[in-house]
């Protein structure tokens, strides 16, 4: 196993800026999920990785060797691809083969590799069918089968879940977990699914626009996200956002829009004073709208319109209007709201995200 | 009667009428072959006549240099295929998977290459074999057959390759092979299918040149067997009977190479080996 170190790397495309200096370093056994929008650059950093693109400056290290001229097959990576890319004119065992034989292993040392990944990944009665008799979830275990017997430095996956079903998925994404576990390699994981990125990840790392916005734990990066972009893509359902100005009344600060005045209390924005008067925005997660009458701030409340609520089993969406403002909040399935009515409610103060306005980077601990 | 059934009726009927029109001239030109000598130009319509013979094949083989001109016309044919598929499959590769300048222009004039007429090459290619010193020899043949039918191959098989996902190399590679291992092991095997129409297109081609043999072959041992039935037609008698025999020889090299490769034209190899 090995480390991987990303040194100031920039990639473009023509003109297209598509990674602006990218820093990263991804320590031994570790399992790193890159995640971001579609376009964020994250499938092109691990194609740099895998040595399929050309760096256009700065440095890739696999175990504190510099890699960029290297070919992809000299890199001792493998890589799980979106779309599988089994060869189709192999049978499983020879897709799971293909590089050892390359690398002219012994016959003996390839079938016992290649019974070991297919044990793991219960493949042993599919060895002998072609990739198109098999199921996509096979297909799938059959390209991280094909990754395995390698026994490679680093294992890359390329949103390997995206083409299979919400069942299959959630059954792979488990697969995957236990894979870790069992194999405690170094793995680069690249997903626009936040869902996989969190359960997942050893470290997040999330990205946009080609810049690694944030990069921490799943826990950090969801409960402290480092500005309103991270705030917005990480977290289901996404976070509520609100514009408007600190105010100081009273002795006490403020957040004011024309549509709601919300207390922050001083030990979740302390710098408070320091931004009175200026455009803040103001982010808070559904789960943290507190509806339920005995846990409520009376003193603080907030009052709004029930505008949709959305039956999701054992809890719903409830769509909130404080004025203009649309804002979700997650209740108990079956309670006592019901569209038109009006809602009171205040917020988890410890949870609240405030950002710059301008800058969009987070300004609370 | 079923919707489905009148309609497979209908195809069925067109296919067979389709089948007769192949088949019939060339049940004809069989029955010639084996005609005796005095009946070659009867209206008997017998598909076996009274009296069939082969003699006109045993006269065939015996009288003339047939089965050199087979020989000539194979040696050429097969080289022709061989050449020109191996160019054409690694050409249409860079074609297919890398950018370099000039490439769209490229492929421009290997496509408006194929809109003039066989005709007006005959004197370029003339003049150039004849500087090649390459007259009357196989290579100056299989050059002039290779280069006409490359254009066609390499649009046929470009077409395919940019089929053929390229995450399937790219995984190649990352399991150890390069460029050209990719092509070799991945890329080749998928495309049986389209290598094998770009092989039959070939031969057929180079099997049944008539003008440019006619023009660089001059003597009737190095004669392809298009030039050799030519041969048989005389300035007041034509043999018929020998003529009809040689066009029914020559037909089955070209069958068995169709039906040996028939089973690769059948498509859908890629099917399995990304999502879907």
């Amino acid at each position: 196993m090995a480390s991987v170190n990303f040194k100031n790397i920039v990639k473009k495309y023509n003109d297209n800026l598509i990674l602006d200096n990218v820093n990263l370093e991804i320590k031994d056994h570790e399992f790193v999920v890159v995640v971001g929008p579609s376009g964020c650059g994250k499938t092109t950093l691990l194609r740099l990785l895998a040595g399929l693109e050309e760096i256009t400056s700065g440095d890739i290290e696999i175990d504190n060797i510099k890699v960029n001229d290297l070919p992809p097959s000299k890199r001792e990576i493998a890589m799980v691809f979106q779309d599988y890319a089994l060869y189709p004119h192999m049978t499983v065992r020879e897709n799971m083969s293909f590089a050892l034989k390359l690398k002219r292993f012994p016959k003996e040392e390839i079938e016992k590799r290649v019974k070991e990944a297919a044990t793991i990944l219960q493949l042993e009665k599919l060895l002998n069918r072609m990739p198109r008799q098999l199921s996509g979830g096979q297909r799938q275990r059959v390209a991280i089968g094909r990754a395995i017997v390698r026994k490679p430095k680093v294992f890359l996956f390329d949103e390997p879940l995206s083409n299979l079903d919400a069942k299959l998925r959630e059954e792979m994404r488990i697969e995957i977990a236990k894979l870790y576990q069992n194999l405690n390699s170094t793995i680069v994981y690249v997903t626009h699914d936040q869902v996989e990125a969190m359960t997942l990840a050893g470290r997040i790392v999330v990205m946009n626009k080609g810049i690694v916005q944030q990069n921490g734990t799943p826990l950090d990066v969801y409960r402290k996200p480092q500005n309103a972009f991270v705030a917005g893509f990480i977290g289901s359902p996404t976070m509520n956002f609100l514009k408007g100005k600190i105010k100081f009344e009273g002795d006490f600060f403020y957040f004011e829009n024309n549509d709601a005045k919300i207390f922050l209390p001083m030990f979740s924005f302390p710098e408070a004073e320091k931004y009175s008067g200026k455009e803040v925005i103001l982010g808070i997660r559904p789960d943290d709208i507190v509806l339920d009458s005995a846990k409520i701030d009376h003193a603080h409340k907030l009052s709004a319109v029930v505008e949709v609520i959305e039956l999701l089993g054992h809890r719903e969406n409830i769509y909130l209007k404080m004025g203009e403002q649309r804002i979700l909040a997650v209740g108990e399935a079956f309670g006592d709201l019901s569209p038109n009515a009006k809602a009171e409610f205040s917020l988890n103060y410890k949870n609240i995200h405030i950002f710059d306005a301008i800058t969009e980077k987070r300004i609370n601990p | 009667m079923k919707k489905e059934t009148v309609k497979q009726i209908l195809l069925h009927i067109g296919l067979i009428c389709a089948a007769l029109i192949c088949v019939y001239p060339l049940s004809r030109i069989f029955t010639v072959s084996i005609r005796p000598g005095d009946r070659i130009i009867s209206t008997d319509l017998a598909l076996i006549p009274d009296q069939a013979t082969f003699l006109s094949y045993i006269k065939l083989l015996k009288e003339t240099y047939f089965l050199r001109w087979l020989y000539n016309s194979l040696v050429i044919t097969a080289a022709t295929s061989f050449i020109g598929v191996s160019l054409a499959s690694t050409a249409a590769y860079a074609f297919s998977r890398f950018e370099f300048f000039g490439k769209r222009s490229a492929m421009i004039v290997l496509l408006a290459t194929q809109m003039i007429p066989a005709g007006m090459l005959i004197l370029p290619l003339f003049l150039m074999i004849m500087k090649l010193n390459l007259m009357n020899t196989y290579l100056g043949m299989i050059i002039a057959y290779s280069v006409s039918s490359l254009p066609f191959s390499i649009w046929i098989l470009k077409g395919y390759y940019d089929t053929i996902p390229k995450s399937l190399e790219e995984a190649a590679m990352v399991d150890g092979t390069g460029h050209i291992g990719a092509f070799w092991k991945v890329i080749l095997p998928l495309s049986t299918p389209a290598l094998s129409i770009a092989f039959l297109f070939n031969f057929t081609a180079a099997w049944n040149e008539y003008l440019v043999a006619r023009v660089v072959l001059f003597s009737s041992k190095q004669y392809t067997w298009t030039l050799g039935l030519f041969e048989l037609q005389g300035q007041f008698i034509t043999q018929w009977g020998m003529f009809a025999a040689g066009s029914m020889l020559v037909t089955v090299p070209v069958l068995l190479v169709f039906l040996y490769s028939s089973k690769w034209l059948v498509s859908g190899l890629t099917l399995g080996s990304v999502k879907g």
